[in-house]
């Protein structure tokens, strides 16, 4: 990891949450993601992956540690600018997409956020564009290929011009050119990238670095490559690559941290 | 799911009554309903009129009549409650296709039929030829609360999912042999009923929580 010399995009310190009919999904959570970094968040189902990522733009609210986004806590009075900060992708699009028209779902956060006009319009298109999709801004969400919708998902979310992404499993169900496709569009992006995912192959591809969630709290910390080779540690955590991959003869799409 | 399948409802076209903008058809059948309810069930003449001017606008419209016929299956339930009428209506009783029926429940069901059939009809028409969300824009411009159209506009854009939901755990269920033939299979219609219930609540929540991140606080950006 490297030494931070800037406030963290994302720092988590001490983060511990139950749900209100008592099961406790996160104990103590540490984590710190610096501007520009794309960080893979990896553990087995059931670890608190997605109950950590509802705790990042404030949806839950922690029952103890503190989140802030570049400095900036996690709580009621900054909800609104926490939420454009960051930006969350959930896993099915069809939850994201619900407006008449791409156009009008990519415009629904910048709305929100008070723009009109010529304004929210550049904002939608330029967001579109990023992810190759705006010659679809009139066609209603339900009528695009699955690919196609997860794409506009991670658009509605770029017009916010969040400073992190958060993705919740991006290439669940995708088939395997369009997981390229997004591969490719969110290695374009110069965005911070936080990415939820049990797709070790693409966590090798895309991230760097990447952090291991088990039970609640993060168990390992550090560079992807270093990670899936530690078979002592991979087995510990119910992790498990795909049949056939071996990480030390697959080439590094990531640049090294 | 996936690409290039509209609504059930609507017959893509471009007749002068397809380009009619939204809220003027819905005031125009409003009227019309409105018009055929107030008018006392034993003018012929005036039905026989009113049943023109349907056939007319269908014409126009170039929707293929059986399309819209076919399409009125959903009075069927009123139909048989009509058929009944007669027979357990009481009051004087008159002899209609050799059956002692009550007088006043004949002329009900004669009511009941014929007006439920031109507002069924005037409505499959309006659907036939307008988009659902040209409706959701005229029922705005005319000024329907705002919570309501949003409402209806949730609806209209989940509708296709959960019918997919329903025929995938139709076919679910069909792919372990089950079939429902009698009575005694009702209760899995239930149970499958509930758990579409309370997948498409769990959608809502979902639905909701991607708004919240996206900067909701309780209203449509317009």
């Amino acid at each position: 990891m490297t030494t931070p010399v800037s406030t963290p995009v994302l720092d988590v310190q001490g983060l511990a949450y139950a749900y209100p009919d008592g099961h406790q999904a996160l104990f103590g959570v540490d984590l710190h993601v610096h501007r520009g970094e794309r960080v893979a968040l990896l553990g087995p189902n059931g670890a608190g992956k997605t109950t950590l990522v509802l705790h990042l733009n404030g949806i839950l609210s922690p029952g103890a540690g503190t989140v802030r986004v570049s400095g900036l806590p996690v709580d009621k009075a900054n909800l609104r600018e926490v939420r454009r900060r960051v930006g969350v992708v959930f896993q099915d699009p069809d939850d994201q997409l619900f407006m008449g028209s791409v156009r009008a779902d990519v415009g629904f956060g910048p709305a929100n956020l008070g723009l009109k006009g010529a304004a929210l319009e550049s904002r939608v298109m330029t967001a579109l564009d990023q992810v190759g999709m705006a010659d679809f801004a009139d066609r209603p969400p339900h009528h695009l290929s699955f690919g196609q919708r997860r794409r506009v998902a991670v658009a509605t979310v770029l017009a916010m011009q969040p400073e992190i992404l958060v993705l919740d499993e991006p290439s669940s169900n995708l088939d395997p050119a369009s997981r390229r496709e997004l591969a490719d569009i969110l290695r374009s992006l110069d965005v911070t990238v936080l990415m939820v995912t049990h797709d070790l192959p693409y966590a090798l591809e895309l991230c760097a670095r990447s952090v291991v969630l088990h039970d609640g709290t993060i168990v390992a910390d550090g560079s992807t490559h270093d990670l899936l080779t530690d078979d002592a540690l991979m087995r510990a955590h119910r992790l498990e690559l795909p049949f056939g991959f071996d990480p030390r003869s697959a080439p590094s799409g990531a640049p090294r941290p | 799911m996936g690409a290039g399948h509209g609504h059930r409802l609507h017959y893509h076209g471009h007749s002068p009554l397809h380009r009619c903008p939204a809220h003027l058809k819905i005031l125009t059948v409003l009227a019309f309903t409105l018009l055929v309810v107030a008018t006392p069930s034993t003018w012929l003449p005036a039905y026989a009129g009113y049943l023109l001017l349907i056939a007319a606008a269908i014409g126009v419209s170039r929707v293929p009549p059986l399309y819209v016929l076919r399409r009125t299956v959903i009075e069927v339930p009123f139909l048989v409650f009509a058929l009944l009428l007669p027979f357990v209506a009481t009051g004087p009783t008159t002899e209609f296709l050799g059956l002692i029926v009550s007088e006043s429940g004949l002329l009900a069901a004669w009511t009941l039929v014929v007006k439920g059939t031109l507002g069924v009809l005037a409505s499959l028409t309006l659907a036939a030829t307008t988009e659902p969300q040209d409706l959701l824009i005229g029922l705005e411009r005319l000024r329907l609360p705002h919570q309501l159209v949003q409402i209806m506009a949730f609806m209209v854009r989940y509708l296709d999912l959960v019918t997919g939901e329903m025929a995938r755990m139709k076919v679910a269920r069909e792919s372990r042999g089950f079939s429902a033939r009698n009575p005694r299979h009702w209760p899995v219609l239930a149970r499958t009923a509930g758990a579409l219930f309370i997948r498409s609540y769990e959608r809502g929540e979902r639905v909701h929580l991607a708004m919240l991140s996206r900067g909701y606080t309780g209203r449509m950006p317009r």
